[in-house]
């Protein structure tokens, strides 16, 4: 039997019965549209979690102290016995090969006072190289200057938002500022950088990372940010970061993470929320292939004098088997189109609606889906239709 | 008898078993039909008949014994083999039709031919061939239930012999038409028989088994007369 036959054969038992063949069809569409609006929006969320990530560059490296074995930071700010990683040693990073930039950070809360007012805000210490490390950009003024060590200055850099609360319009540039018990003098103003994960990184304060030491009392620096040349492998410039530092301090007391392997850590937490919600739209997937299953066996039972007919006139158990599954697929087939389709225009609509969650349907799925619900068809069909192919020819004639 | 047989049964025998009792269906049956015959198969009902019919039909096989179809040992075909002899050397003729109630007289008809694989031009030529053959040409496209008796029994019989079958097996094909539809039905399938056809008719109907040049009767799964009448 041609394959074109055994279609139209198979749509045309579909269609004698239209209302039944459409909800049948409609489970799987409604099991479809929940996999790829689900899929959609966990995508949606993994690009916009990792756009989050890598707005300030994929080419960073991290040095925190410690070594970590077992993967994970210890939690900054609690002491620990390992050795400290110093200014020095963000010093002799910048002399690497490849590396672009290196800056030390020290990070805290502080009361800040200036022009009358006052605030609390997060401080960060850091050096000259921070603005290329962050893909920061100064808005008014300069950022801290290149200085030879010991000899850091009292300067500080705004973020805007701390500008804004302290110094309204006011140009800040000049102004006397005072954190905690020290005292700084504004040089400069950081562009606006918005919100990172709920956190607002224009309400800061850069200092010198040298006097934040000094600020939080601190004798060694929470971490170490390293830039390197883009193109270059980051194994390559993580193993010269390592290497330098083993040297310095003898052993490996540190643990160096890549931004790329930060991002591939998160990518697949990521994947694995997307595949966990895909999984949530599955099950009600899997209840429509049941229907499925149960409608075919419903024809096939409706159908056994037909069987007996078509065996008398001559089909082979083959063609049987085949007629009957393409009737599941192309039911399952019709089913996921509609199904992609919903789930598509409900993404589309979403993303209308609610702008700010992030919806993003990749082609892949759409594809995936509809290669799954034949695969479900074929599935749901096989016992019906093997069922089908095994009626004893008889039997099936004589039944009504 | 001049020709060589078309169907040649050597001691066939049926059983089937109905919860612990063994029902014999056929025994011992021995039966030769050469090409072109006309024959009537009578008997009460449970005597055997339409078994013998399905077994003719290779729609059941023997537990003993041996069927020769067309010099060829039908024991050793596979599934497969006897599907393709049904398709092409088989007609099937059925009390109550068996037409598919959603599709057309014309696809009715066209279903042996779409089974074998046959390309819809050829397939539709077969088809237009068949329906001016048996005057249904103006109801091609209508439904089964949009058609009378007769007009249903004819689709079937368009149906069992548009792949031209060397056997016709018709089992009570007018018990369900009234006398006049019946009659008519009967006289194409003479006209069938009269162009060559081996016509095998299984009937309760006396006056129709009369018709029939040889009539064979059946009783209990045996095979009690089986008479030849002279032609006229």
């Amino acid at each position: 039997m041609l394959t074109l036959d055994s279609t139209r054969f198979a749509i045309q038992a579909m269609t004698a019965h239209r209302l039944r063949s459409f909800l049948t069809l409609l489970g799987i569409a409604v099991g479809i549209a929940a996999v790829i609006l689900l899929t959609s929006i966990g995508e949606g969320v993994h690009r916009f979690v990792l756009a989050e990530f890598s707005q300030f560059g994929t080419n960073v490296i991290g040095i925190s102290p410690g070594k970590v074995k077992t993967g994970g930071q210890p939690p900054s700010g609690i002491p620990t016995t390992a050795r400290l990683l110093t200014l020095e040693d963000a010093a002799s990073l910048k002399k690497l090969a490849h590396v672009t930039g290196s800056t030390p950070t020290v990070w805290g809360n502080s009361e800040v006072g200036a022009n009358g007012r006052l605030r609390r805000t997060t401080i960060y210490g850091v050096d000259a190289d921070f603005t290329q490390v962050f893909s920061s950009s100064v808005n008014i003024g300069h950022f801290l200057p290149r200085e030879g060590a010991g000899g850091a200055r009292g300067f500080v850099v705004l973020g805007s938002k701390l500008r804004h609360e302290l110094f309204g319009s006011a140009n800040p540039l000049g102004a006397k500022l005072r954190i905690g018990g020290l005292h700084f003098r504004v040089i400069g103003v950081l562009a606006p950088k918005g919100q990172f994960l709920g956190i607002d990184l224009d309400d800061t304060a850069f200092i010198p990372a040298e006097r934040a030491l000094e600020l939080y009392n601190r004798e060694g620096l929470m971490e170490i940010h390293v830039t390197y040349e883009q193109g270059v492998s980051s194994a390559s410039v993580a193993a010269a970061v390592k290497n330098t530092l083993k040297i310095r301090h003898g052993h490996e007391d540190f643990t160096v993470t890549t931004q790329e392997d930060m991002l591939k850590t998160l990518s697949n937490i990521l994947n694995i929320l997307t595949m966990a919600v895909g999984a949530l739209g599955g099950i009600s997937l899997l209840v429509g292939g049941v229907g499925i299953v149960t409608i075919m066996t419903i024809s096939v039972a409706e159908r056994t004098n037909e069987i007996g007919l078509l065996v008398a006139l001559g089909a082979k158990q083959r063609t049987i088997l085949n007629l009957f599954l393409s009737e599941s697929v192309i039911l399952a087939l019709l089913g996921g189109a509609l199904g992609l389709l919903l789930g598509v225009g409900l993404a589309q609509l979403i993303r209308l609606a609610l702008p700010s969650l992030p919806v993003h349907t990749p082609w892949h799925f759409a594809i995936a889906a509809l290669v799954m619900s034949a695969c479900i068809g074929l599935l749901a069909g096989v016992l019906p239709a093997r069922s089908a192919s095994r009626l004893n020819p008889i039997e099936a004639l004589r039944a009504e | 008898m001049p020709l060589a047989s078309l169907i040649q049964l050597k001691s066939i025998a049926r059983t089937f078993t109905l919860g612990d009792s063994k029902v014999h269906a056929l025994r011992d049956i021995n039966v030769s039909i050469s090409p072109g015959e006309y024959i009537a198969v009578m008997g009460p009902s449970g005597s055997g008949k339409s078994t013998l019919l399905n077994l003719i039909g290779l729609l059941d096989s023997a537990d003993a014994g041996a069927y020769t179809l067309e010099g060829r040992d039908v024991n050793t075909l596979d599934q497969n083999e006897l599907a393709k002899v049904r398709s092409e050397r088989i007609g099937f003729i059925f009390q109550s039709f068996h037409l598919v109630p959603r599709l057309t007289a014309a696809a009715n008809i066209a279903l042996p031919l779409i089974l074998s694989g046959m390309s819809a031009a050829e397939r539709n030529k077969r088809v237009e061939q068949a329906l001016k053959e048996y005057g249904l040409t103006d109801r091609a496209q209508h439904r089964p239930n949009e058609l009378s008796g007769g007009q249903r029994q004819r689709v079937a019989i368009a149906r069992a012999t548009v792949q031209r079958p060397a056997v016709l097996l018709a089992d009570e094909p007018t018990g369900n038409l009234d006398r006049v539809t019946g009659e008519e039905v009967v006289r194409l399938l003479e006209a069938l028989n009269a162009q060559g056809m081996t016509l095998i008719v299984v009937t309760h109907d006396p006056v129709l088994g009369a018709r029939a040049r040889r009539q064979i009767r059946m009783e209990d799964g045996s095979i009690v007369s089986d008479i030849t009448q002279p032609t006229a």
